[in-house]
Parts: C-alpha cells; sequence; structure tokens
C-alpha cells in the first residue's frame, strides 16, 4: 500500500485514541475552590487577555499569584494568549476577568480539549513523522510502524488529554523533537532554534539541555576550533542568544521583570531553610551531575546521532531520579528520547515506556483514568511486540550489550546469560506491575498506612529506572564501534 | 425487563422473542454490576456502571461477530497477490467488517447488539458457501427470531433454498431439472424453520399474546419514515412532497387551512400525511419492494450462480427493501454493506460498487451522533474507514 495512504492512517488513529480519551473527566472538575490544573491553563488566558504584560507575573489585586500564578516561560504566555483570542471569538465569559473563575460547561471543556488536538497536531504530530521518516536502514514498513507506536506511547496521551495537569507537554516535547531532528541532521542553527523554543516553552526542558550543548559543542570541535569549528559555534551561539531575547524581550525593559519572571520560574525559596537540607541537596546536585557526566563528556569527544540520543535519556534520567522537587509527569522527558531510540533497541524501549505509564499509576488514578490507561498500555504493547517482534530481539547484540560483554567475559568467562537475566527481569517487573496495579485498584491500603500503594508504585518504578540508568550509561561507554562509523561519514 | 402488553416507556420491547430471552440473560448478570439499573419504573437510568456493563456485553457478544469474520474470510477466495499480510484478501476483508464505521459507531457509540447478529447472518452466509445449507437455514431462522428487520433478506434465502437445495441437480445449461427435486430436504428445511419458530413463539401463543407481539414487531401505525430519515426513495418523496406544497401555497393553488401539521422531521416517530402527491399505504411500498427485488429473484431462480449469486441476491434484497420499504431505519444500511464487503475482494467491479455503497451509507449514518465532543470521533472514523478501503482495495486490484 503507498506509503502516505498508511502515514495518514496511522496519523488518524493517534488523533482518534487522543480525542477518545479526552473524553474523559478531567483533574478538579467540581472542586471549588481551586478547582484543578484545567482551571490553571483558563485562568492564564484570563490572565494574559486581560492584563498588560508587565503585569502577568507579578502578584497585584487583579492577579493573584496564589491562585495558578503564571509559573512557565514566556512562550506558555503567549500561546494562552493566542488561545485566549479565539475563547473570545467564541464565548466572552470564558475570559472574563475575575467572573470567569471556576468557569466549567461542556463547551468550555471541548474548547480546551481542541486546543491541545490542534497544538499537537501542528507541532508534535508532524515532528514524529518527520524524525521516522529521517530514520536510516530501516524499510518503510518499519517507519510507518514506528511513527505508530511513539503516538501511542500512552503516558504522553494520558497526561494532555486525561489529566489536563499542565497540558501542553506535546508542544515542549515537539519543539525539543524538532530540535533533536534539526541537530542529527546537520540544520544545526534550526535545531538550536526549536531547542531554545522547547526551553522558552517549559523550563523542564533543560533537563535535555546538557546533552544538546555537548554535541554541538563536540560537532564545533571536530570541524575544528579553529575555522568552521569556531564559525559555528559562534552562529549558534548568536541563534541561542537572539532566540532568547526574541521570546524574554518584553520582560527584558526592567531588571525587576526578569528576575520576578525567573522567581516564578525557578521557585528555590521553597523549603530550602535547614541547612542538612541544603548539604544534602548540594551532594545530590554533584551525584546527578557524577552520573552524566561520562556520557556527556564522551558526547563532546565524540559527537554522533546514535550517541545524541542516548545521552539525552540518561542524561534525563539522571536529573529526574536525583533532582529536587521532581512532578511524575517529568517521566515524559525521558520517554520522549526513549521512544526516539525504539527502533534501535524496541525490547528495552518498549518495557522503559511501559514501566514510565506505570510509574505514573497514582496519578492518573487520582483523576479515574484507570480504564484509558488499560486500555492504551494494552494498545501499545500489543502494537510494539506486532510490529517489532520484540520477544525476539532480547540476544545480547540486538540489546547493544555486546561490546560489553565481551569486556566483562575478559573477567568472568562465564558471564553468558547477560539475555536470560534481562528477560527475567522483565517478567518480574511486568508481573510486579500488573499485581501492584490490581492491587491499587480492588483493595484498600491499611489503616496505618495510607499511602501504601502509592509508595510501592514509586518504589518498585524507583528500581526499574535505577536499572535503565545502568543499562543506558552501559551503552553510551560501551559503544565503540559508533565511534568508527562516524570517521567513515564524516 | 418489561414484557409485551406493558406500556411503561417509550422505548419498549420490539423486537421478536429471542432478544427478549437474550435480555433476559443480560438481566441476570446485570445484578452483579448494578441492581437499579432492573427496576421497571427506573425509566433513563443510567450509572456509570449500568454504562460499563451495557459496554461490556456488546463487547463480549461480539465475540461471535469476530468468530463469524473468521469463517468468513475462510470462504472466500481472492486472487493470489503477494505475500505481504496486508495485501492478502482476506486481511482486508477482516479489517473491513471488524472495523466497519457503521457497527461501530451503531454498536459502540450510539449502542445497540447489532454485532452478533451481523455476526449471525455472517455465519449463516458462510455456511451456505461451504455447502452446509441446513446449519445456515437454521441460523437464519434464529436470527430472523432474534430481530425481525431481517426478513428483508428472507425472500432471497427462500428462493436459494428452494432452488440449490431442494433441486438437488441442474440440466447441463443451468436450468432446473425438475426431476431432482428432492422432498427429504423440503421437509427437513420446514422442520428446522418450523420447530424454531415454535420455539420462540410458542409461549406466546400458548398465552393468547401473539396478536399482541406482531402489532409491537410490525407496528405500522409509526408511520412512512421513521424519525430520523432513512436515506430511501420515501425520503425523497417527502421531500418533494413538501417541495410542491411550498410551491402550491405560494401559488395558491392550496388553501393553507387544509394542510395538516404535523412535521415528518421531529424527534420521535408520529403519523402524517402528505398534501400534494398521493398518501403511501404500508401495502404500497410493500409492493413496490416487490417490484423491486423480482429480477433478481428471477436471476437467482432460473440462473443461480452458487453461493456468489446468492450473496447478490441478498445484497439487492436488502438495498430494495431499504429503498422501498415502510418505516425504514437507516442503520438498515449496514445489511447492504456488510454482505457487500464479502464481494467487494473478489472482484473488481464489486469494489468500486462497494466503495460507493459504503461511504455513503456511513455518511449517512452521521445524524446518529449528534453531540459536539462525538463530531471529531466520527469524522475521524469515517476518514480511518473510508481512506482504509479506497487504499486497500485499489492496491489489490492494482
Amino acid at each position: 500500500m503507498e506509503k502516505w495512504y498508511l502515514m495518514t492512517i496511522v496519523v488518524l488513529i493517534g488523533l482518534t485514541v487522543r480525542w477518545t480519551v479526552s473524553l474523559n473527566p478531567y483533574s478538579g472538575a467540581g472542586k471549588p475552590p481551586m478547582f484543578g490544573d484545567y482551571e490553571a491553563q483558563r485562568h492564564w488566558q484570563e490572565i494574559t487577555f486581560n492584563l498588560p504584560v508587565k503585569q502577568w507575573y507579578f502578584n497585584s489585586s487583579d492577579n493573584n499569584l496564589q491562585y495558578w500564578g503564571l509559573d512557565y516561560p514566556p512562550l506558555t504566555a503567549y500561546h494562552s494568549l493566542l488561545c485566549a483570542y479565539v475563547a473570545k471569538f467564541i464565548n466572552a465569559d470564558w475570559i472574563a476577568l475575575h467572573t470567569s473563575r471556576g468557569y466549567e460547561s461542556q463547551a468550555h471543556k471541548l474548547f480546551m480539549r481542541s486546543t491541545v488536538l490542534i497544538a499537537d497536531l501542528l507541532i508534535y504530530i508532524p515532528a514524529v513523522v518527520l524524525y521516522c521518516c529521517c530514520l536510516k536502514e530501516i524499510s518503510t514498513k518499519k517507519k510507518i510502524a514506528n511513527v505508530l507506536c511513539i503516538l501511542l506511547y500512552p503516558g504522553l496521551i494520558l497526561i494532555d488529554y486525561g489529566h489536563f495537569q499542565n497540558i501542553y507537554n506535546s508542544v515542549s516535547l515537539g519543539f525539543a523533537l524538532w530540535g533533536v531532528l534539526g541537530v542529527s541532521c546537520d540544520w544545526d542553527l534550526l535545531g538550536s532554534l526549536a531547542f531554545c523554543l522547547a526551553i522558552n516553552y517549559k523550563q523542564m526542558e533543560l533537563y535535555h539541555s546538557l546533552p544538546f550543548f555537548c554535541f554541538l559543542l563536540g560537532k564545533c570541535f571536530k570541524k575544528g576550533l579553529k575555522g568552521k569549528g569556531l564559525v559555528l559555534l559562534v552562529k549558534l551561539a548568536c541563534t541561542v542568544v537572539a532566540s532568547f531575547i526574541l521570546c524574554w524581550l518584553p520582560f527584558f525593559t526592567e531588571r525587576e521583570q526578569t528576575l520576578q519572571v525567573l522567581r516564578r520560574l525557578f521557585p528555590v525559596d521553597r523549603g530550602l531553610f535547614e541547612a542538612c537540607l541544603k548539604t544534602f541537596l548540594f551532594f545530590l546536585f554533584c551525584f546527578t551531575f557524577l552520573s552524566l557526566l561520562p556520557a556527556c563528556i564522551k558526547l563532546t569527544l565524540q559527537p554522533s546521532s546514535k550517541g545524541f540520543k542516548f545521552t539525552l535519556v540518561s542524561c534525563a534520567l539522571s536529573f529526574f531520579l536525583f533532582s529536587f522537587q521532581v512532578h511524575e509527569k517529568s517521566i515524559l522527558l525521558v520517554s520522549l528520547p526513549v521512544c526516539l531510540v525504539l527502533s534501535d533497541i524496541p525490547f528495552m524501549s518498549t518495557w522503559f515506556l511501559l514501566v514510565s505509564t506505570f510509574s505514573m499509576l497514582p496519578l492518573l488514578l487520582k483523576d479515574e483514568l484507570l480504564m484509558p490507561s488499560v486500555v492504551t498500555t494494552m494498545a501499545f504493547f500489543i502494537a510494539c511486540v506486532t510490529f517489532f517482534s520484540i520477544f525476539e530481539k532480547t540476544s545480547e547484540e540486538e540489546l547493544q550489550l555486546k561490546s560489553f560483554s565481551i569486556s566483562v567475559r575478559k573477567y568472568l568467562p562465564c558471564f553468558t546469560f547477560l539475555s536470560r537475566i534481562i528477560q527475567y527481569l522483565f517478567l518480574i517487573s511486568v508481573t510486579t506491575m500488573v499485581l501492584l496495579t490490581l492491587m491499587t485498584v480492588t483493595l484498600d491500603p491499611p489503616q496505618k498506612l495510607p499511602d501504601l500503594f502509592s509508595v510501592l508504585v514509586c518504589f518498585v518504578s524507583c528500581l526499574n529506572f535505577l536499572f535503565f540508568l545502568v543499562y543506558f550509561n552501559i551503552i553510551i561507554m560501551w559503544d565503540s564501534q559508533n565511534g568508527r562509523n562516524q570517521k567513515k561519514i564524516s | 425487563t418489561p414484557t409485551h402488553p406493558h406500556a411503561t416507556s417509550e422505548w419498549t420491547l420490539d423486537y421478536p422473542p429471542f432478544f427478549a430471552w437474550f435480555e433476559y440473560i443480560l438481566s441476570h448478570v446485570a445484578k452483579y454490576f448494578d441492581q437499579e439499573m432492573l427496576n421497571v419504573h427506573n425509566l433513563n437510568y443510567s450509572s456509570s456502571r449500568t454504562l460499563l456493563f451495557q459496554r461490556f456485553s456488546v463487547i463480549f457478544t461480539d465475540i461471535l461477530f469476530v468468530y463469524a469474520v473468521h469463517e468468513c474470510c475462510k470462504c472466500i477466495g481472492g486472487k493470489k497477490v503477494g505475500k505481504e499480510l496486508t495485501e492478502k484478501p482476506k486481511f482486508i476483508l477482516s479489517v473491513l467488517l471488524l472495523w466497519n464505521f457503521g457497527l461501530l459507531i451503531v454498536d459502540h457509540i450510539h449502542f445497540q447488539y447489532n454485532g452478533f447478529l451481523f455476526g449471525l447472518m455472517l455465519l449463516s452466509i458462510a455456511r451456505l458457501f461451504q455447502k452446509r445449507h441446513m446449519e445456515g437455514a437454521f441460523l437464519f431462522a434464529v436470527l430472523l427470531h432474534f430481530k425481525h428487520i431481517y426478513l428483508y433478506v428472507a425472500p432471497a434465502y427462500g428462493v436459494y433454498l428452494l432452488r440449490s437445495y431442494c433441486f438437488t441437480a441442474n440440466k447441463s445449461d443451468g436450468s432446473i431439472r425438475w426431476n431432482s427435486f428432492s422432498f427429504v430436504r423440503v421437509i427437513s428445511l420446514g422442520l428446522v424453520v418450523f420447530l424454531v419458530s415454535a420455539l420462540s413463539l410458542g409461549p406466546f401463543l400458548a398465552l393468547n399474546q401473539l396478536h399482541q407481539v406482531f402489532s409491537r414487531l410490525f407496528p405500522f401505525k409509526r408511520g412512512l419514515c421513521h424519525a430520523y430519515w432513512a436515506p430511501n426513495f420515501w425520503a425523497l418523496y417527502n421531500g418533494l412532497d413538501k417541495v410542491l406544497s411550498v410551491i402550491g401555497l405560494k401559488l395558491k393553488f392550496l388553501d393553507p387551512n387544509k394542510i395538516p401539521k404535523a412535521s415528518m422531521t421531529s424527534g420521535l416517530v408520529q403519523q402524517f400525511q402528505h398534501t400534494v402527491l398521493p398518501s403511501v399505504t404500508p401495502l404500497a411500498t410493500l409492493i413496490c419492494t416487490l417490484i423491486a427485488i423480482l429480477p433478481s429473484i428471477f436471476c437467482l431462480w432460473f440462473k443461480p450462480q452458487g453461493p456468489r449469486g446468492f450473496l447478490r441476491c441478498l445484497i439487492l434484497c436488502a438495498l430494495s427493501s431499504f429503498m422501498f420499504g415502510w418505516h425504514v431505519h437507516e442503520k438498515a444500511i449496514l445489511l447492504a454493506i456488510l454482505p457487500m464487503s464479502l464481494l467487494s475482494v473478489g472482484k473488481a467491479g464489486d469494489a468500486s460498487v462497494f466503495l460507493i455503497l459504503t461511504t455513503t451509507g456511513h455518511y449517512s449514518l452521521f445524524p446518529l451522533l449528534f453531540t459536539a465532543p462525538e463530531l471529531p470521533i466520527k469524522i475521524l472514523l469515517m476518514l480511518l474507514f473510508t481512506i482504509y478501503s479506497i487504499s486497500s482495495l485499489k492496491t489489490l486490484f492494482r
């Protein structure tokens, strides 16, 4: 069948799944006085539309920062403004200053859901399609299957369309994906511009910034710092600075403006009082950087597309595991790069993506999204199993662990059962996840430990993620073959 | 479930007895989900558990439909295209049947149990293809007693079984050989139909409620067109009548006081009369339908072409009844679309007819889902099905 027919069908399936999930209830529905994060988004439209730019981030009589104040960078604010203009066109009551607090109606819900779908359609989905089309060394059918599996990833769908907590994750992830695309295809300026837009949309994207920086720096080094490399470096620096200035232009007029925005974005005065806590955080910070330093150094010295993607995964995962005040949904920042390597290591990626969805279980249950979660997870799993035959790709070579196991076998000649171990671990992991899900849904926690199940979910997910962190770092560090191939290409 | 003589709500039971027994069995399962929904006086009751139960029951009964699709795929031959799975006729057929847009929205969104009923029909067709005529006849008899709308295609079954099963051999030029008539077969067929009918209508005969049952099943008081007009001949007729009456009023040929006020397009069913053109009676629609199916029946009798000929006749009967029937539901178009899918993977000509039929038929089902949130769903699903059917059939008959 023609490629474009199939691709259209796949994209349509993605859109259908998204819209059907969005027909579920949203967080904070009908719960005054704060309602939920759905109300946050509506409130931001109200603020950005009715108040002048200078007042968006400041506490004032019109803008009570305690009631869902803006705490994302300016691009989110501009997006809210755009949506507000559309809202004004349809029904001005939705964004009337003060009086529209807690506004809830079928029509408004439809409007908000549509804005998410449109943003997704314009930014994230084209990025995914283009990325998969640019993949090398795989057949057309596999590329289209790749698009399907990425679009069916349950985590992003459930958070953006079901949970409504800080929606438009697909926008920032989409921009980041455009960045990855640009940088991998040697359109460095466009790629870095896209990534700057991503950072200016949600500051969480800073998790991805280190790999971008290292990769681009590595490219400059490779081209020779005395010629083309320097030119590239300067161009990149200018692009980054220019894009930041463009986004923050209204806020650069006064120093106080800029500081206030930064204070909203990085609320460092949230609970940093005790000295021991400060020391603990300092060590945490060091540990985070230590865990991701080897990969970043390697990326700078041997920049390659593949290394870049894996470094994205491991950096984001390190930050997720060891950072302060991390929200459950930040796992999406790790899931996106893992989706990108789905074609390279289908088995491990599918496993990781299942765990990432499972780790958000308490959040999803809070919003009564059990049915959509189960259905989308099963659909995703079946799609991956069918199109990638993941259970046949568990040999050492397929798992990219060949060089690692060869090195280990120099010291331990009997180390031949790595893939067997990994298969068993997978079985254990999946069984635990299924059991925990069943328990959380059917049983009530004991009186003395009301959060038992959430903590268990957290604990199990954390163990899994630590395992993956080690695994991805191993892949990066033992990836010597790629270095040789890269020299041939460039 | 309410029994026949009650008039407890506007959604009274108007399907034959087997369907009533089916709902009865469901109600026994339902009490584990939610007791409240079984209370006769709880009209318009809906809780999330009720919804869950009903949706799951539709999904569960669809197992029969899946089995029927599996059997049908075994029957169709189809050209040997490449080794690619997605290009095999069987695969395309199963996708076209299982993901049929019309069935999806009618059963799972609009909510009915058509899946397993169509499963029964497809299964009986498959049995006839596999020359297991008795089973096919039995299945169809059972189906009739589940939902009498399948009477639309009963002539095809009757004529085919009589011609190709009861007359065991043909002359060399294909015409009928009268002396090969098999009494045994006729009698066994008749017995099967009689037993099934006895099982279904027997209890009501004993209770002397047969008249009531029939009046519920064939409510001729309901008017020529259903609340949502099925896009058939009478819709055009009504439209023409309306246009003529408007023109007549403008040109002062008609007296405004003499025009009946009943609207034909309001929500629930009502009776009405035509103003300019002659009013249509149930008998008239029956005669029109009979005239329409006559050519295909004649073909089936005089020039039988085996199961394929039967299938064509079935589709034509369904379409004719849809076009000229009394009080036709727009969902009845599925009766023609689903069997047509079987033919579409056989010949290129059939495929193009199928594409036209299915696209327009599905589009005509749009008014069934009228709320705003469902709008993107029906558009997306329709696009999905249409694009898939066009591209896969085009590739098949490259």
